[in-house]
């Protein structure tokens, strides 16, 4: 039997996926740990990115921090945690995921408000808004395409690094990989790895068409870039040049 | 409650880093050795890949849309991917990061050939330039800035990966952190040491390449 067959036949067997610590039980672990890091994350991330770049300080602090978190590995800090009092609750790799998922956020927010035109809130205030409207209703429709992009980032790199608690304790879909290697069966390894790319594949496009549906005004569609000869958007296309390359950036985990 | 709760489980713990010198040092060679082979062949493929697709304007997209994808895929499934043609070998390890650092090279080099103005190649080829000379002399001195962005993204990108690389017993510092700390009854010090070890050295080597772009490009302002 052939490694592909292998990893067929396992993700063919229902038992596989309903067994206590089957695919839907850490599905289940996986979606939890990472939902819950993002969404501390964001609460965290977005209003300090809000301020920092409404008020256009500490700009340097937070793409320094989206830099400096590249050269952590993501999995040292999870083995840390995982040594601490918390270690065999969820919080563990809560925690762990949560400091991965705010600098992407902060970084993009930050530079999604500075890049408002300026005209934009001179008129914006010419016209009579206090602050809070500015914020809320010019400043933040204009630099949603970048949040969003912060959000997707940050939540393909909770996915990601959810994997990894499964080196550690955590129950997440990493832990197929684990044990297949454990037992030396490939089929089962190859099959985890599968579940855990398609996984990360679909939080990139949901987060991506979520990211679309949120933007108003004239936006892009997801993915032409891929397709497409030559878009004008954010991502994808060939005008990369124009992003702060390597700067807002996910790190790989 | 276990009794190994109640033995002391220092996290920093300069004895041990005295007495166990010897055994960190082979997971810190391994490292830099897993993360500059990784580098270098990730450059050696991106560069040309990065010309081809400034060259056809058909290639840009299909590589950029794969390395995007490519991107997406975590790291321990990559590894798992390659593992079972590869075995657990440092070959495993190194494909899987060569992969990665490509999508960070090809994307910088692509965007820093794309940003050589236009003006200029014209007028180097007004001036008799052909097109070998004109990549050597005119685009890649232009291009060296973000050619150089991205080699440093990619290296401190490589250092924090290979830790991963753990899962096929070929993690450099990982093995520290995971076989040696985690894996011994938690033990605290290798593990902080590993961590702080990896840090270092993305710093280290982060450093050595600004100071490489500052020697190549006097003629760029000084700003990192």
């Amino acid at each position: 039997m052939s490694i592909f067959e292998g990893a067929l036949v396992y993700l063919n067997d229902p038992v596989n996926w309903t067994k206590r610590n089957g695919i839907l039980e850490l599905l289940g672990e996986h979606l939890t740990i990472a939902g819950l890091s993002l969404l501390i994350g964001m609460l965290i991330a977005l209003p300090l990115g809000i301020w920092l770049g409404h008020t256009g300080r500490g700009g340097g602090f937070a793409v320094a921090l989206s830099n400096v978190s590249r050269a952590v590995p993501t999995l040292a800090i999870l083995t840390i945690l995982a040594v601490t009092p918390l270690g065999f609750t969820i919080w563990a790799p809560v925690i762990a995921l949560t400091i991965f998922a705010i600098p992407p956020i902060l970084a993009n927010t930050y530079v999604g408000f500075r890049e408002v035109d300026r005209d934009v809130i001179e008129a914006a205030r010419a016209m009579g808004m206090d602050t809070r409207d500015l914020v809320v209703k010019a400043e933040l429709p204009l630099a949603m395409p970048l949040i969003m992009t912060g959000i997707r980032t940050a939540g393909v790199q909770v996915v990601a690094t959810a994997t990894l608690a499964a080196l550690l304790a955590g129950g997440t879909l990493g832990r197929l990989i684990r044990s297949g290697f454990g037992t030396q069966d490939y089929g089962v390894v190859l099959a985890g790895a599968l579940l855990v790319a398609l996984l990360a594949v679909l939080t990139e496009v949901v987060l991506a068409v979520l990211g679309w549906v949120l933007t108003p005004g004239q936006k892009q569609i997801p993915f032409a870039g891929l397709f497409g000869r030559r878009g004008s958007g954010s991502r994808g296309g060939p005008s990369v040049a124009k992003l702060p390359v390597g700067e807002v950036a996910r790190p790989v985990t | 409650m276990l009794a190994i709760d109640d033995a002391p489980n220092p996290w920093i713990d300069f004895g041990y880093l005295a007495d166990n010198w010897d055994r960190i040092l082979p997971y810190l060679g391994q490292h830099v050795r897993l993360t500059l082979i990784s580098v270098l062949i990730g450059t050696a493929i991106a560069l040309p890949l990065a010309v081809l697709a400034r060259r056809v304007r058909f290639f840009a997209a299909p590589i950029l849309g794969l390395s995007t994808l490519l991107y997406t895929i975590p790291s321990l499934a990559m590894f798992a991917f390659i593992a079972p043609f590869t075995g657990l070998s440092p070959t495993t390890v190194i494909i899987g990061l060569v992969l990665y650092s490509l999508v960070i090279l090809v994307r910088n080099f692509l965007a820093g050939l794309q940003a050589v103005p236009g003006d200029v190649r014209e007028a180097a080829r007004g001036m008799g330039y052909g097109p070998s000379r004109m990549f050597f002399k005119v685009e890649l001195p232009l291009a060296l800035p973000a050619f150089m962005t991205g080699l440093r993204v990619a290296t401190v990108s490589t250092v924090a990966l290979v830790t991963v690389g753990v899962i096929v017993g070929q993690g450099g510092l990982g093995q520290l952190i995971i076989v040696e700390g985690f894996r011994r009854n938690y033990f605290r010090a290798p593990i902080l040491i590993g961590t702080v070890l990896c840090v270092l050295l993305a710093l280290v080597l982060d450093q050595v390449l600004a100071y490489t772009e500052r020697r190549l490009t006097p003629w760029t302002k000084r700003s990192t």
